[in-house]
């Protein structure tokens, strides 16, 4: 793409942004290695790092905290463990959406397509499963994984805005939905009807379903990759700076196509668990979750300019919503659209304090 | 002709006039206008009344767009902005009368205002990234939306309000005059005087922009105010034209629409300039998509495949990544996007 002077004035103006808080990175790396050898390195990283870069995540966990305690306080029913786990239980597919998304809005995009392939691949899921039994799951995620590197090829190599492709993707995979059929398809089978629903008895009278450990095993895996791979660096490294990843040799159209394709799959995973969960398949499930997704991510301290965040934090965003969720199906009287807004006032609490913690890094943000 | 091709209004009014004349093959009168009892009738106007709000929102995204922003909240103000008159209108002990319709609407476009006003306030005063700060709005606004209707659907009837959207005024639906209205004015406005340069420039960079003394700040409040005033008055035109608040399903998904007709009608979404016909062109496209995909008799639900495709095929084409790759060594010709979306 052409850049007219003014767009190369701005990209120049953030590399060079860049380049001063990289000299502060290297500056605050310097002081790191002095008290590393002054105090042991483990105090001299939670005195680096914890005052900006988890505070979100800490203020999520406290508020997890005292909405947990409080609604304890005022229901005993609440304060059980069971209840814990069942936000696992009644959250799981939204938690492993928002990790796929956590993948994309790491790297600055964006994708509004999940709500979509969710109900895609139980639409999939409900059609296919009498027919083909266990093949069902790898042929929901090769389509889920598949729709994921169309849109990130396009917004890679198209220089499409990640908004508009994905937005794309959505109306495809809620258009193929109603190809496949305009009614609801319900679900027998007992890969999904039986089998995810096995009660597993733990210590203390409670229990888990086999899809808790499902969207548990995503959870790790992602927390693995993001932390421990190069795939992982590079998605936080295109992130920060597209630009700088390219100078550096990073394989940014590998690493962002790759981004999509994770949250692709995700998706079409979070897809055959609400299927498990709802137990049908129909071209209006998970209108909007995609939002609920982004919400739940951005509470839990990712940056939507991408660069910084944590998937553990999105973990405890979908359990703050599945808890807001949960006390006030307790509370009774509080209708369902009080769960919209208090969630967008969280969104404000949150979005106004990243704001204030990153305008300390960067004057223009 | 490659002045022609190069002219930015070009493909959006090229595949406009291809998705009309498509139209001739499914329906041979598809042209014709007629005047029955006065008024106005035909498939062209109803393209032009049922776009008329998408029409009036993408004015306002546009604006925002163009000052480097985005609106996402304009669905929920949509959807506020027709259960507040609607729910006023409902609490009248005669819905006919034209003081109360009139208090009605006002109400309404003042909460529009204040909304946007509040969308402007944390883009502008707060700093915040303008997708992330009408993401609020857009998530609890159709909470609050909801709660206006107290989660019910408020049908009304009421011969003035209906006029908004879904009657005719000297043979021409009344909504259509609005929206010529609003065009009309934020045309001349802008391009007449100096504050489409202002505006553009706020989008260029917005930091430049205040050090040369333009009030950038006030600007891109003012655009905001704009886009959610545009977004209260399609609230109204669509409740108006099926007579109730919806708090759930009004306006959904529209701002997805207005933005895509922004994009379409060859608005960059980087900001600093913009094109008003375009955006129009853009609307009447994605109308007419959704009217032709109606009157051949495909079920409504699988439009949105066709809008996929559509939406992709736009968007390449404009791509200048995508014609430089798609087209290096032949004439500019109708491409098969679809086909070349997937990788070599």
């Amino acid at each position: 793409m052409k850049r007219s002077p003014r767009e190369t004035g701005h990209i120049q103006g953030r590399d060079e942004a860049m380049v001063a808080s990289e000299q502060e990175v290297l500056a605050m790396d310097a002081r790191e290695e002095r008290s590393v050898r002054g105090r042991g390195r483990l105090t001299a990283i939670l005195e680096a790092r914890l005052r900006r870069e988890y505070l979100p995540v800490l203020v999520t966990l406290a508020l997890f905290v005292v909405l947990f305690g409080t609604g304890s306080a005022i229901y005993p029913a609440f304060g059980s463990g069971q209840v814990i786990i069942d936000l696992f239980i009644d959250n799981g597919f939204l938690l492993v959406a928002a990790i796929g998304m956590t993948f994309v809005l790491l790297t600055g995009g964006i994708d509004l397509s999940v709500g979509a392939v969710i109900a895609l691949s139980a639409m999939l899921s409900a059609s296919l499963v009498e027919h083909v039994g266990l093949a069902t799951i790898p042929i929901v995620l090769a389509v889920g994984a598949t729709l994921g590197f169309l849109m990130g090829y396009v917004i890679h190599h198209f220089e499409i805005q990640p908004f508009i492709a994905t937005l794309a993707g959505m109306f495809l995979a809620r258009g193929l939905c109603f190809v496949i059929s305009i009614d609801q398809i319900s679900i027998k089978h007992p890969l999904f009807a039986e089998w995810p629903h096995i009660p597993i008895q733990l210590p203390g009278d409670m229990f888990v379903k086999p899809t808790v450990f499902v969207a548990l095993a995503v959870l790790g895996l992602a927390f693995w990759t993001l932390h421990y791979t190069r795939f992982g660096r590079g998605i936080y490294a295109i992130g920060g700076n597209e630009q700088s990843a390219l100078l550096m040799g990073l394989p940014v159209a590998r690493t962002k196509i790759g981004a999509y394709v994770v949250s692709g799959t995700c998706s079409a995973l979070a897809g055959m668990l609400f299927a498990t969960y709802t137990l049908s398949g129909t071209g209006v499930h998970a209108v909007g979750m995609e939002l609920d997704a982004i919400a739940a991510v951005v509470i839990g301290g990712t940056l939507l300019t991408g660069g910084s965040g944590y998937v553990l934090g999105t973990l405890l965003g979908v359990l703050l919503l599945g808890s807001i969720q949960t006390l006030i199906r307790f509370e009774g009287t509080l209708s369902s659209w009080w769960i919209k807004i208090v969630t967008g006032a969280l969104l404000f609490v949150f979005i106004v304090l990243q704001r204030a913690i990153s305008s300390k890094r960067s004057p223009d943000g | 002709m490659t002045a022609i091709t190069k002219h930015r209004l070009f493909w959006p009014a090229a595949i406009l006039a291809v998705m009309l004349l498509a139209n001739l093959i499914f329906t041979p009168t598809f042209f014709r206008i007629e005047l029955k009892n006065g008024h106005l009738y035909g498939s062209l106007i109803d393209i032009l009344l049922y776009g008329a709000p998408l029409i009036l929102i993408a004015l306002g995204m546009t604006m925002v767009i163009a000052t480097g922003g985005i609106d996402l909240s304009v669905g929920a103000t949509v959807a506020i902005s027709g259960a507040l008159a609607c729910s006023i209108i409902a609490d009248q002990p005669d819905q006919e009368a034209v003081g109360g319709v009139l208090t009605a609407v006002a109400l309404a476009l003042g909460l529009s205002l204040v909304l946007g006003l509040w969308n402007g306030l944390l883009v502008a005063r707060v700093g915040i990234q303008p997708i992330i700060a009408t993401l609020i709005l857009m998530v609890a606004g159709r909470g609050v939306a909801q709660l206006i209707t107290d989660g019910q659907i408020i049908t009304i009837n009421s011969a003035p309000y209906e006029l908004i959207g879904g009657d005719y005024l000297f043979g021409f639906p009344f909504a259509v005059l609005i929206a010529v209205v609003v065009f009309t004015g934020t045309a001349v406005l802008t391009r007449r005087t100096a504050l489409g340069l202002l505006l553009e420039a706020v989008g260029g960079n917005a930091e430049a922009s205040r050090l040369v003394g333009i009030r950038a700040r006030r600007l891109l409040v003012l655009a905001y105010v704009f886009s959610a005033f545009c977004a209260g008055i399609a609230g109204l035109m669509i409740s108006s034209n099926i007579r109730a608040a919806d708090g759930n399903n009004a306006g959904l998904w529209i701002e997805l629409d207005a933005i895509l007709a922004v994009v379409i009608g060859g608005t960059s979404l980087m900001g600093g300039r913009f094109s008003l016909a375009g955006t129009v062109l853009g609307a009447l496209i994605i109308q007419t998509l959704s009217t032709t995909i109606y009157t051949t008799g495909v079920p409504p639900q699988v439009t949105l495949v066709f809008k996929a495709v559509v939406v992709t095929a736009v968007c390449l084409i404009q791509s200048p990544a995508f014609r430089a790759k798609a087209f290096r060594r032949r004439r500019p010709s109708a491409p098969a996007p679809a086909e070349a979306e997937v990788p070599a």
